[in-house]
């Protein structure tokens, strides 16, 4: 097992190495190179090519990539252009927002989307069934963040019920209750869009599965519809359900994007979005970075419970 | 010996086409979906005559007026009137829709016919790109992209095309695997036929049901991620309406004037959903054995 694991983690690497070299080709594209944001616009010849000079800009692209990729595997991602601060502590200070947001979404949207998924599948073109399909249609067909922008109107302006952004109330930040209470609408947000896709994989993939002969020899046996449902057919596509689920996971990432900036959640997509506007090149290389690892290392995740899941798979 | 009279019977032989929407017709929803797809589409090509103001003429005294029969959909912050950019739109959402679906198909075919067709290296150096590609979470990958080029609805057309073909790609190379070791492609080889006649005259053709029925959806997938960027700020840029941009404009008067935000809303959400239910009409009818994935 453990041996499966390292052969897997080592596939990851040149994975990352190739996203880096993808990111720091963009960066050089750029009109004029990202130092022309450094530099502004009013400024000689001369101290320009100084400048260069001395940021290493006037090597060649593959010695600047060398020297850029040794100075991140050693934890130093450079300073932010516009707070001169490292870029990697102010990494280190939005990810666990980020994954608090993300993780939260993904838990709720299983724990809506699973059960009636398998509910819809078991009674299919029943009314629960055809209720559940046309609102997962619906769920698909709209941006999360208008949906966040309906919330906030209808529980945070209306009814009052919810906070409409931030993390937690200001000099409230240890009180988990009021955190909770400030996660809630963000997180729904972001997951509405995966409990539909995911209740739509549940329900075909049961369907798939509840059609094979070995569900009609269960019920042949005389087994309860209970039993035939949750243990022979739910196990068997939960195979198929992880596997697409796991694909979905870098649009749960980057869903954040938008929740983070409707809701004011201090988190990694926030801090991207303002980067971007401030052509702050240092944090969106950073930003892009930590991001695709995080997605990286939760598709190896879901890849090990895979390997849990399904008996057919053996690691030795 | 009893005399058999053979009868002929008139069958008029039906062509690939014919079936295929004698099982599209069948779908209700499907057949709606398409219909309302076409109003879309006629909405934004007339919209000059549709529209019933200027969609950037301003009138600060008849701001955050509420929706009434001078404005259907009310007034935004600037006066404009909401209706007539809604209608006005739906033409950033197509063109960007049509677009950006149309490049990032071109590409995801041309990578993932040469991976399916060459198979070997080729295959296992394309398919490795694509990993790479597809474990950048897209939307943070296309605001650096922007940020690196500046905001325009081209430039928001050409980075999402350039994100979104891998699974396009990863379609087009599943088929072009299975299809290439059939016994009609080794015939087009063994009459001499080159690479590129197989792939473009025996191949494709009959790849080409997935890929209708990826387009479809993923125009619907085009205009939900062009209405985030351009409320982030980062698509089609003001005047030129846009439903993105719209929402962002009635996020600043959620609190006072809900129709700002409500109505390009429901504009998205209708365009989608109608795309949506036109794309899974046209897997079952082309495509019967495709599953929702």
């Amino acid at each position: 097992m453990s041996k499966y694991i390292l052969r897997r983690l080592m596939i990851t690497i040149p994975i990352l190495i190739g996203i880096s070299i993808i990111l720091f080709t963009l960066m050089n594209l750029a009109p004029g190179g990202p130092e022309a944001v450094l530099m502004g616009d009013d400024i000689s010849a001369e101290a320009a090519a100084r400048i260069r000079t001395n940021l290493g800009l006037d090597q060649p692209l593959p010695v600047q990539y060398m020297r850029w990729f040794s100075s991140t595997i050693r934890g130093d991602l450079g300073n932010s252009f516009r707070t001169g601060e490292p870029v990697l502590s102010a990494l280190a200070d939005r990810l666990p927002n980020t994954l608090i947001l993300t993780l939260s979404a993904f838990m709720l949207s299983l724990i809506i989307a699973i059960p009636i998924g398998i509910l819809s599948a078991a009674k299919q073109y029943s009314l629960i069934d055809k209720v559940a399909t046309f609102v997962s249609f619906i769920g698909i067909s709209f941006p999360s963040f208008w949906l966040g922008i309906v919330l906030i109107l209808i529980f945070a302006f209306q009814f009052r019920l919810f906070p409409a952004s931030g993390m937690a109330t200001y000099g409230m930040e240890g009180d988990i209750l009021n955190r909770l209470h400030h996660l809630v609408l963000p997180a729904f947000t972001l997951g509405a869009v995966r409990i539909a896709t995911f209740m739509r994989f549940t329900r075909s993939g049961m369907l798939e599965v509840l059609s094979q002969d070995y569900i009609r020899t269960a019920r042949a046996k005389g087994l309860g519809e209970r039993v035939v449902i949750y243990k022979h057919a739910f196990r068997n596509a939960l195979i198929s359900i992880t596997t697409v689920i796991g694909l979905t996971i870098p649009a749960l990432i980057g869903g954040s994007v938008l929740t983070e900036t409707i809701f004011a959640w201090p988190g990694l997509g926030r801090m991207a979005v303002n980067a971007v506007f401030q052509r702050d090149y240092p944090v969106i290389m950073g930003v892009n970075m930590v991001v695709a690892i995080v997605t990286v290392m939760a598709n190896l995740g879901v890849d090990i419970i895979y390997t849990f899941i399904d008996p057919k798979i053996t690691y030795n | 010996m009893k005399d058999i009279k053979l009868e002929k019977v008139e069958r008029k032989p039906t062509s690939q086409l014919q079936d295929v929407w004698k099982r599209f017709r069948r779908n209700k929803m499907a057949l709606f979906g398409g219909m309302v797809v076409v109003g879309l589409i006629l909405v934004a090509i007339f919209a000059p005559y549709i529209a019933t103001h200027n969609y950037s003429s301003q009138n600060l005294t008849n701001r955050l007026s509420a929706p009434s029969s001078e404005h259907f959909f009310g007034t935004d912050g600037y006066g404009r009137d909401v209706f007539s950019r809604v209608v006005w739109g739906s033409r950033v959402s197509l063109q960007i829709g049509f677009g950006a679906a149309g490049i990032a198909l071109l590409i995801g075919i041309i990578l993932g016919a040469i991976a399916g067709y060459y198979g070997g290296w080729v295959d296992n150096l394309i398919m490795r790109f694509t990993d790479i590609v597809m474990s950048i979470p897209a939307l943070f990958l296309a605001l650096t992209i922007i940020s690196l080029f500046g905001a325009s609805l081209v430039n928001t057309m050409i980075v999402i095309g350039i994100i979104y073909w891998t699974r396009t790609c990863r379609i087009v190379r599943g088929e072009f695997l299975s299809l290439r070791n059939k016994e009609f492609s080794e015939a087009a080889l063994a009459i001499g036929s080159g690479d590129a006649r197989i792939i473009f005259r025996h191949l494709l053709p009959n790849a080409m049901a997935p890929i209708i029925v990826q387009g479809t959806l993923f125009i619907a997938q085009v205009i939900l991620i062009e209405s985030g960027l351009s409320f982030l700020g980062l698509g089609a840029q003001p005047p030129v309406p846009s439903w993105g941009n719209m929402l962002t404009e009635g996020y600043k008067f959620l609190s006072i004037a809900w129709w700002i935000a409500t109505f390009p809303g429901l504009a998205i959400l209708v365009m989608v959903l109608f795309f949506n239910l036109l794309g899974d009409g046209l897997r079952d009818a082309l495509d019967p054995k495709q599953k929702i994935a």
